[in-house]
């Protein structure tokens, strides 16, 4: 099953936050980690990611430094802070909260049939 | 290793093709080629040979455009051109850290403030100073080259020799005070020492008809620079002055005895190095301005000569309408030069190339009226140094602008490739050092240091 674009879209923000929550990363092992924990069902292009590691660096939620792979070339790393953790914070509410009211919509709407099987 | 040779050839075309775009800083590119590597080296664990691995690993990264797109949107200051006076380093270059170069400038426009100050309070006659005035600073503006360039001791000597001969020349000479031939020195030796000042800026490689093309890009750009310091640093000088008026303090003596004797030589050094250092990053700036006042000047040519036939002939004819014309072929030069150099040599001639072609025309056209009485007259009083000099300079455009012209001509019938007319500009150059170095050496003696 392919995820929709929109849908990775706006769950790219929370999901790299929440991976880099676990530990330090650096770009191709955060990509790694997206696809092991959807089974390889969420996939975005991977050049994407970086414009938005930036843009999330630019917001603060997180911090780079360049380090050395163990090739010895030179890796850029992301690592956290403190204001990323309470942006994760809040998007997990806000995405709790749309979880919840699917959970319950899809709840409401597969009931009609049994619904109707239970009066009958 | 040798096997992978392809594939690192590869990934250098890759590099190559995303650096050109704009919004990928070379940090982003270094970032994103750890993210290809290791994409092909996972791809290579699982059983894919190089070329497979890299396309796979390229298909991944997805489309070059769209990601370069999301990196502008996230990095739009990129797309406007930075000055980057003082680059990150990169902690694996081991190249000269940024600040070295600055340091240097810095101490040169202090060393070149601080020669023109010594030599302002030691050489008491005014007219001895104004000699010597281009043979204070040059030291530093060259030296700036030098080090930048790291030239070798025969470019230095080469750079050395002439320039100690021009010291004992205007030194020596006993010029009467006052005399147009110490005049003409005055005007002339500054010529002599920016050519010098090219040799070193090209690296001693003086024969390259393209580093000469760049000496000349650099003088456009760095006489637009100076003119912007110079701009600034008047703003400043007149915020200055109002305000200490208002507090009731005489700024001037300072301003006269410490500020301009250090800001004015030193801006010299500090424009080229601004030259230098942004070359790469902004688009020149005297293409443009040669764009826009090409056909202004063109109106200009015209209607001087529409005034000139109506008015049939001139009131007034001496040295200075002589200097007014050389003015104005330099004028003419400057504009052909500049649009010369900006040009794709490649291109099909166009419009721009028939406007040049009737700006060099009737700055001629201007020029023949004008010599024509000129002459005249000389044959009526005789000569004198101003007239000769003024002569000189007029004859030596006149063959640049000519023979410009032809090979325009040749070039827009499609008989002459373009190269030929930029090697033109180029090689023509030296000749104008040649006649300034006449005209300080020579000259003097000839017309008895009058």
């Amino acid at each position: 099953m392919r995820i929709d674009k929109d849908l990775v879209a706006a769950s790219a923000t929370p999901l790299v936050l929440g991976i880099l929550a676990e530990g330090d990363l650096y770009g191709y092992a955060i990509l790694k980690r997206v696809s092991e924990l959807s089974g390889g069902s969420m996939q975005w292009s991977d050049g994407m990611l970086y414009p938005l590691l930036h843009r999330l660096e630019r917001l603060g939620y997180v911090d780079s430094s360049w380090g050395t792979s163990e090739a010895g070339r030179r890796r850029k790393h992301y690592a956290i802070t403190q204001a990323g953790m309470e942006a994760l914070a809040e998007r997990q509410q806000q995405w709790t909260v749309v979880a919840d009211a699917l959970r319950q919509v899809w709840h409401t709407t597969q009931r009609p049939p049994s619904a109707a099987e239970g009066r009958a | 290793m040798m096997a992978h040779a392809e594939l690192e050839a590869q990934i250098d075309r890759w590099r190559s093709y995303v650096q050109r775009s704009q919004a990928i800083s070379a940090a982003d590119v270094d970032e994103l080629e750890d993210h290809l590597r290791e994409q092909i080296a996972e791809r290579k664990a699982t059983g894919l040979d190089d070329e497979e691995a890299f396309l796979v690993a390229i298909r991944r990264l997805g489309n070059l455009d769209a990601v370069s797109r999301e990196f502008a949107r996230e990095h739009s200051d990129r797309l406007w051109k930075q000055l980057v006076l003082l680059p990150e380093t990169r902690d694996d270059d081991g190249g000269t850290p940024p600040w070295r170069e600055l340091a240097v400038v810095l101490a040169l426009a202090v060393g070149a403030g601080i020669a023109v100050k010594v030599g302002f309070s030691l050489i008491e006659n005014e007219n001895v100073f104004a000699r010597n005035l281009g043979l204070l600073v040059f030291p530093f503006l060259t030296g700036y080259f030098a080090w930048k360039r790291r030239l070798t001791l025969a470019v230095l000597s080469a750079l050395a020799i002439p320039f100690a001969v021009l010291a004992v020349v205007v030194n020596v000479y006993p010029f009467s005070p006052g005399g147009s031939t110490e005049w003409l020195a005055v005007l002339h030796a500054p010529v002599i020492l920016w050519m010098l000042a090219g040799l070193a800026y090209v690296g001693g490689r003086w024969q390259s008809d393209s580093r000469r093309m760049d000496f000349v890009r650099f003088t456009g750009e760095f006489a637009i620079y100076y003119t912007l310091l110079a701009l600034g640093g008047a703003v400043l000088i007149g915020l200055t002055l109002g305000a200490f008026s208002l507090i009731g303090t005489d700024f001037e003596p300072v301003l006269a005895e410490w500020i301009l004797p250090f800001a004015v030589p030193g801006a010299l050094v500090v424009a080229a190095w601004l030259v230098e250092a942004k070359q790469n990053v902004v688009e020149n700036i005297a293409p443009v301005l040669t764009r826009i006042f090409t056909p202004l000047t063109i109106l200009m040519l015209l209607a001087l000569l529409g005034v000139l036939a109506a008015s049939g002939g001139l009131v007034n004819v001496d040295r200075e309408l002589l200097i007014l014309m050389d003015a104005i072929l330099i004028l003419v030069l400057a504009l052909l030069l500049y649009s010369i150099s900006a040009r794709n040599s490649l291109a099909r001639p166009g419009l721009s190339d028939g406007l040049q072609l009737l700006l060099v025309g009737a700055a001629l056209a201007v020029d023949a009226v004008m010599l024509t009485a000129m002459l005249t007259r000389i044959a009526e009083f005789g000569l004198s140094p101003n007239k000769i000099a003024a002569l000189g300079l007029n004859v030596l455009l006149l063959v640049h602008l000519v023979r410009a012209d032809w090979l325009t001509i040749g070039f827009i019938r499609g008989r002459r490739p373009f190269g030929q007319l930029e090697d033109w500009q180029t090689r023509y150059l030296p000749v104008y050092g040649a006649w300034a170095a006449v005209v300080v050496v020579v000259f003097p003696p000839v017309f008895s240091f009058t």
